[in-house]
């Protein structure tokens, strides 16, 4: 079984080859090659995760390790090709490879009158192998490679459309914005093998504790600084929403279910080096929890359906990152793949519906499409209500249990914020439901009567992603904190958790636990509800009017919450202001540093010396008889001084 | 004959004189070359001087002497041969004209 593991990032590779090579010939074809590379990939790794997650030989609890080949070996210092298969990097591989297939399987669909049809599918391949090395990699230099290929894959993604000035923008600001963390990560990794000599993930962990706190503790935030970047947190979460300027399988797989939450993996991976530095684990729980908040504020009122979407994905990161800071690692994972799957259902359907209304994105131009597509807006209804914590659907179990677990570990305030971010995500998940699904349509006449259900092989994958945001939550998160997935992935955390001093509380049903689970569906019911009173609702058996004079007299009333959250609070006019304007008045200063003061200090010597030579130059005068002279006069001198000085 | 070393020195430090101050003065190759040999021939006074005064270097200084009359006409033939090309491309014994390494 631990043969088969290369081959899950190696079908994908090869599917990139190939398509990069011949997809340009095989025309509509070229979707074969790589979307049956990756259904491979998929059923080489659910065996896997059935051998390691059942704790089969040789995986046993612990995982196991299969190493390729040496890549950079440099006497005592060496980084291998290995792949290191354990419970966590299961639970990475089932979100990753299950979502990669169907969001293959739907591109067929959603991208087939685009001309640059193979080049997608030869990216998304490409895609595929980062990720899969990413998260399969036991090494921090080989993570790192992954990482950045991941990055170049999102820059490739996200402009894909490169005519488009505006996605040739949003792929540029992903890019930069990412090289920002990525620095941080990459110091870390210095700093690492500076201190240990090692960059094996393991024996990193492992002697993590022989270093000085001070130590541990800048590596720790080294790592976040690169999580921080690629999982689209504050101060760095400007890229994500213009990432959406991608195609909407890219948003989908990239930037809700798998990339973005590379962060999230790595801090959960790197979870005993945080352990040692509790003050980090703050900082951790404080940006995870402030994005998410700042996000949802932002997602009230943006009319973009994707960009509803990217603020969301925003927000849950958020989730998951407070999770990981308050030491509830494995309530991270799970809301990781439960957010996994049903913020990549809730993406495909936006897809579907933008599809359906002839790539227009604007909510306030949609409304009553729950009548022509249906199979979109059922699916779509699901994944809102899973996001939104109505049990028993995904999001429920994932979400109370990283609101649970911070209120147990003394973080009463992550949970209060925690808690009004789940009704708003309930309000703002409705409000786009109500606005898309319910009323009138509010486009033009001609559009609606075009509006049509998306092929099969774009509501497939749909449905397929529904029943895991169904069913998942109960079949690996139930019971509460001792679910099959507590089962796996508790061995892995038991160090970090046993380090930060946190004890497993028995689960109580009828004491605080049921009081936060009661807490935590009543809020997401008033946001629900609060949603439907303003914007409609046509479920069987409940209706409602959809109110735009109470949404506007709502919004005239808070005229600045209101136009903060409508213009992001201001972060891309900020970083403009402090990067683009200051920044560029301090470069265009140094510039004018660089060419006055150092190129005038090397252009002066340069001067200098050819005015020094054009001045001797007249001595060559090129007459024997004056080089003669000036051989006799010198020889004059030097034996009258050597007579002179012999006669002392 | 003198029996005194510093007259010779002295004729031959005179004669040097002559011809440094020929080769710089003169404008013409030949007369330049005749002015080294006068120098070459100056020196050859004063080591023949001091051999015969000198008991120690009376072998040496024969030696010497005719190793410089033999470079004295070493030179003047190769310095004539390089007159004479020049003056055959330049039309002038004159060699303040002859400003090539100038350029």
């Amino acid at each position: 079984m631990l043969e088969l593991v290369p081959l899950i990032p190696a079908l994908p590779i090869a599917g990139f080859a190939i398509t990069a090579l011949i997809g340009r010939r095989l025309g509509k074809r070229a979707s074969v090659i790589p979307v049956l590379a990756v259904i491979a990939a998929w059923a080489i790794s659910m065996a896997v995760v059935y051998a390691v997650l059942t704790h089969q030989e040789p995986f046993g609890e612990a995982g196991a390790t299969i190493a390729l080949w040496q890549w950079i070996p440099a006497g005592a210092f060496h980084v291998d090709i290995a792949f290191h298969v354990d419970a966590l990097t299961a639970a990475l591989l089932i979100v990753v490879t299950t979502i990669g297939m169907l969001v293959h399987i739907y591109s067929i669909g959603y991208m087939s009158h685009d001309p640059g049809y193979w080049r997608f599918f030869a990216y998304l391949n490409l895609f595929m192998f980062s990720m899969l090395l990413l998260v399969l990699a036991d090494n921090f230099l080989v993570v790192f490679v992954a990482w950045e290929l991941v990055g170049l894959c999102s820059y490739l993604l996200i402009g894909f459309w490169y005519r488009r000035r505006s996605a040739a923008l949003a792929a540029k600001k992903a890019f930069i914005v990412n090289r920002v963390g990525d620095v941080g990560f990459a110091l870390g990794i210095m700093l690492i093998w500076s201190q240990l000599g090692t960059l094996n993930i393991g024996e990193v962990i492992e002697r993590i504790g022989e270093l000085d706190s001070v130590v541990v503790s800048l590596i720790a935030l080294l790592i976040f600084a690169g999580a921080v970047g690629k999982s689209a947190q504050f101060p760095l979460h400007v890229w994500l929403p213009d990432a959406m300027e991608g195609p909407t399988p890219v948003s989908a797989l990239i930037h809700a279910a798998t990339m973005v939450n590379a962060g999230v993996y790595l801090v959960a991976r790197t979870g005993a080096i945080f352990a040692h530095a509790p003050e980090v684990m703050v900082v951790v729980v404080a940006v995870g929890i402030f994005t998410a908040i700042l996000a949802a504020s932002i997602a009230f009122t943006q009319t973009d359906i994707k960009r509803v979407l990217a603020y969301s994905t925003l927000s849950q990161l958020g989730y998951m990152f407070a999770a990981l800071g308050v030491g509830a690692y494995t309530a991270a994972i799970f809301h990781l793949m439960t957010h996994g799957f049903f913020k990549g259902l809730l993406f495909l359907g936006s897809g579907s519906v933008i599809h359906a209304v002839h790539e227009e994105q604007d909510m306030r131009r949609m409304g009553g499409l729950a009548k022509k597509i249906p199979i979109t807006y059922a699916t779509m209804a699901i994944g809102a209500i899973a996001i939104s914590g109505i049990p028993p659907l995904a999001g429920f179990f994932s979400k109370d249990e990283i609101l649970a677990e911070s209120f147990k570990n003394g973080f009463l305030w992550v949970w209060a914020i925690g808690l009004l971010v789940a009704g708003m995500t309930a309000f703002y998940m409705f409000r786009l439901i109500g606005l898309t699904f319910w009323g009138g349509f509010r486009g033009p006449r001609e559009i609606w009567d075009r509006v049509h259900e998306s092929p099969a092989v774009m509501t497939i994958p749909l449905i397929l992603l529904a029943i895991p945001s169904l069913f998942i939550g109960l079949a690996i998160g139930f019971p509460p904190e001792n679910g099959l997935l507590h089962g796996w992935l508790e061995p892995i955390f038991h160090e970090a958790r046993e380090l930060l001093h946190l004890e497993h509380h028995e689960y109580q049903v009828f004491g605080i636990d049921g009081a936060l689970l009661v807490a935590s569906v009543a809020i997401a019911v008033i946001g629900i509800v609060i949603a439907l009173r303003l914007f409609g609702v046509e479920f069987p058996g409940l209706r409602g009017q959809a109110r735009p004079e109470a949404v506007q007299r709502l919004s005239a009333r808070l005229p600045f919450p209101y136009r903060a959250s409508l213009n992001k609070w201001w972060f891309d006019e900020l970083y403009d202001l402090l990067f683009i304007r200051i920044g560029g008045r301090i470069a265009a200063f140094l510039w004018w540093f660089d060419r006055v003061v150092v190129d005038g200090t090397v252009n002066g010597v340069g001067v200098l010396t050819t005015d020094a030579g054009r001045g001797l130059r007249r001595v060559q005068t090129g007459r024997v008889q004056n080089y003669a002279l000036g051989i006799a006069i010198g020889l004059i001198v030097m034996a009258g001084s050597y007579l002179v000085i012999a006669g002392r | 004959m003198s029996n005194s070393l510093d007259a010779y020195l002295v004729l031959s430090g005179i004669l040097f004189s002559i011809g440094t101050f020929g080769f710089l003065a003169r404008r013409n190759a030949i007369s330049m070359l005749m002015s080294i040999e006068l120098m070459l021939n100056a020196v050859n006074l004063a080591i023949i001087a001091f051999g015969s005064f000198v008991e120690s270097l009376q072998a040496d200084s024969s030696v010497i002497a005719l190793l410089v009359i033999a470079v004295a006409a070493a030179e003047a033939t190769v310095g004539l041969a390089i007159v004479i090309a020049i003056y055959r491309n330049r039309r002038t014994p004159l060699v303040d004209e002859y400003d090539t390494m100038r350029q």
